[in-house]
């Protein structure tokens, strides 16, 4: 008798409790569904200004639909962290991600991202948005004609100067009596070298050039891309996988070996810098030129963020000895497949795909990708940085998207960061080291087999 | 029946049952859901290989692979790089805090004005969260406006862009931060001593080492081993004052292994290899401990 009263005490009543409570929260959940079904629905991007253009959009959205979309951030290194955590839970909390594209091949093979294949060619957006973009921010894999995205912001690197200390007279005549030419805009990169150490001044707090060298997630990389590209050398063959004596190259080395040259002029303490620093290098005004994301030039012109938005210009990637080509940035819109609201999800990115909700998109301050919209007088004209844009988009290459990226995003941001600011390795252990890893990551994931 | 069991009929629940009906939900909740079942799910994952991120897919993901994460582990010459930065960190980190804060504790073990408002504001850096000592420092050691470059007249001094001085920076960071913890234990270790000890010695004519070598440092020092146990530990997982300051930069200099394995399970989500991993950090520690508890048993017993 007491024996059975003590199993009804503990064992019994508290497994009543916990069944009565499972089932009030999946009746209610019940309940909601098919409200939810028609939103709320949250969009899930990284914390940056894009991310409050697309909120005003989304007001736009919501007047116009009456679904409510919510655009939720997180600071750029937690982004990939957290979406990632999100997916692994299987969690309902966001509907739509604005994904970096390299994230295509994990989305797409690891099944965190819904197919888009049928839904973007009945409404002709693999023929509205600009050819490189659809590639680079909505296809996975490369070539093979299916979709995973939406491009909702086209980025890639480009670069802002000072005005000012370009056009000054006795910087000129100092600069042409140095260096037997006028100092403008570099048409190449070794001009580019050249402005930066004519600039480099620390006595003045002056420095010549800003330049990506963090070593979280991918900054590093996204700067020394422009220069192995640019000196002829390559990631890898994206067709074979193969990396030894590509990237390891005679160019790549070279390449490497003149990031770190430009290293040397930039500011003290500029080796954890990305977007942030490099903008702040500009509004502090303590560099002639700083590399950066076009979608982080917004507050370099504006006067509010910084005194010297008047004197700021902007320009494309300079040349290299073989090619001109800019880093990828920007991010595709895809729709998650644990969302419980996929029906307002589609609804929302059937209305941001409309042509005159691009130019709305546009004259928010997002960088669209719509081709009708990029091509306008008006949006050429309507900041001093687009018209280097649009020329910068035509130019562009994107890192590996395969679903192991992040593997080789890390061995590359040790080996590079090793040899740029903390002398470890040279140039071409650094290289080699790279190529040996990644060729032993993709044998992994079977990519020879 | 007896008369206590009529009582006990009478009143219902007995004392001991009420007791073990609040404790229940803590057992179940936090030790088995929250304790146990993470630690052996990992031990589990360890022996596969596993991308918690990737589909579940019997046989393939998770996929059992027996020792092979432990084996990679073990055998990467990078790990072993974070292992001996590691080693190099909670050395110089928990040397400086012990020598800092049982110096400090001994100036306050002393009857003085305000006595109680500086023990609390010594106590202060410790009472931070670790994150906004990171950004903060990092402030202080910026070559071109942080104040202690203006204070040590340092010009333009660079601390955490020189692979030299990386290390030596975030280690000083730490010592700020948890010398009063140090401190915090040494000072109740000290004001425990019996007065009439001290007495004794003076009226014997002891000189000031032989009370410290003789009476002070032998009481003491049971507290401050415990002291030592924790702050080994938690150096040994340092990640978040260095992850802030430095994100494991300039190129490995700061790579301590919470922030290697960190990149591992949550950049990379090598969910397998990282559990392995998680497993040789935790039975080093482990190891570490029990060497200062078999230590702390012998200062006790003497």
């Amino acid at each position: 008798m007491k024996k059975a009263r003590k199993i009804l005490i503990f064992v019994v009543l508290p497994a009543i409790l916990l069944v009565a409570s499972m089932m009030l929260f999946i009746a209610g959940d019940g309940e909601e569904e098919a409200e939810m079904a028609k939103g709320p629905i949250t969009i899930f991007w990284a914390e940056w200004d894009p991310a409050n253009y697309l909120q005003e959009l989304c007001n736009i959205f919501t007047d116009e639909t009456g679904i409510v979309a919510n655009v939720e951030t997180t600071p750029w290194s937690d982004f990939q962290v957290k979406a990632f955590n999100e997916f692994a839970a299987h969690s309902d909390a966001y509907d739509i991600v604005v994904g970096d594209s390299q994230w295509l091949g994990r989305g797409a093979t690891q099944g965190h991202y819904i197919e888009l294949t049928d839904w973007i060619k009945e409404r002709g957006v693999d023929k509205s948005m600009a050819p490189a973009t659809i590639v680079a921010y909505a296809e996975y894999p490369k070539g093979s004609g299916r979709y995973w995205a939406v491009p909702v912001e086209g980025d890639a690197c480009g670069w802002s100067y000072r005005k000012d200390k370009f056009e000054d007279p006795k910087e000129k005549a100092a600069f042409k009596k140095k260096y037997g030419y006028e100092l403008d805009i570099p048409d190449t990169w070794y001009q580019l070298r050249d402005i930066a150490e004519f600039f480099y001044r620390p006595e003045e707090n002056f420095y010549g050039v800003a330049i990506y060298t963090q070593k979280d997630y991918d900054a590093i990389t996204m700067g020394i891309e422009n220069v192995l590209w640019a000196w002829g050398a390559d990631l890898g063959d994206y067709d074979t996988y193969k990396v030894k004596g590509i990237l390891n190259s005679r160019a790549g080395i070279e390449s490497l070996e003149f990031y770190k040259e430009l290293y040397k002029f930039c500011p003290p303490d500029w080796v954890n810098a990305f977007f942030p620093e490099n903008n702040m290098a500009m509004t502090e005004g303590i560099a002639s030129m700083s590399m950066n994301y076009y979608a982080f030039f917004p507050a370099l012109a504006n006067p509010e963020m910084s005194k010297y938005a008047d004197v700021t210009g902007y320009f494309a990637m300079p040349e290299g000895p073989a090619a001109r080509v800019a880093a990828l940035g920007g991010q595709g819109a895809s729709i998650i497949t644990y969302s419980k609201k996929q029906g307002a999800a589609f609804e929302w990115l059937e209305w941001f795909v409309k042509p005159e909700n691009q130019s709305k998109w546009g004259d928010l301050g997002g960088y669209t990708c719509d081709l009708k919209t990029l091509k306008s007088e008006k949006f050429l004209n309507m900041t001093p940085y687009n018209r280097s844009f649009m020329e910068t988009m035509q130019m562009v290459k994107d890192f590996w998207a395969v679903p192991e990226y992040a593997e080789l995003l890390e061995s590359c941001q040790r080996y590079w960061s090793g040899y740029v600011v903390a002398d470890q390795f040279t140039a071409k252990e650094a290289m080699d080291g790279i190529a040996e890893e990644w060729e032993v990551i993709f044998e992994k994931y079977g990519y020879y087999d | 029946m007896s008369d206590t069991n009529v009582v006990l009929k009478k009143r219902g629940l007995s004392d001991l049952a009420i007791k073990r009906l609040f404790i229940l939900p803590t057992l179940v909740l936090l030790i088995s859901i929250f304790v146990v079942f993470p630690l052996f799910w990992s031990l589990g994952m360890s022996f596969m290989d596993y991308s918690a991120v990737r589909p579940q897919v019997k046989g393939v993901n998770p996929k059992w692979i027996g020792n092979q994460n432990y084996k990679d582990v073990l055998l990467d010459p990078h790990i072993w790089k974070y292992f001996s930065l590691t080693l190099r960190f909670v050395i110089m980190a928990v040397a400086g805090e012990f020598l800092i804060g049982f110096g400090v504790a001994l100036l306050l073990n002393r009857d003085f004005k305000a006595k109680g408002l500086i023990t609390t504001l010594i106590l202060l850096p410790m009472m931070m969260s670790m994150a906004v000592v990171g950004f903060f420092w990092k402030l202080l050691y910026n070559p071109g406006w942080g104040i202690i470059n203006y204070i040590l007249g340092l010009g333009e001094f660079v601390w955490l862009a020189n692979p030299k001085m990386t290390l030596i920076s975030i280690t000083i960071t730490d010592i700020w931060m948890w010398s009063p913890f140090t401190m915090l234990l040494a000072l109740a270790g000290l004001s425990a001593i019996p007065k009439h000890l001290y007495e004794a010695a003076e009226i014997d004519r002891a000189s000031w080492w032989f009370k410290f070598r003789r009476i002070t440092l032998p009481l003491v020092s049971p507290l401050l081993l415990i002291a030592l146990i924790f702050r080994t530990m938690e150096a040994f997982k340092m990640f978040d004052i260095a992850y802030v300051m430095t994100g494991g930069g300039p190129g490995t200099t700061t790579e301590l292994i919470a922030i290697n394995l960190y990149r591992l399970a949550f950049a990379q989500w090598n969910t397998g290899k990282a559990s392995a991993f998680g497993y040789i950090v935790l039975i080093m520690i482990i190891a570490i401990s029990n060497i200062y508890i078999k230590y702390l048993n012998k200062v006790k017993e003497m």
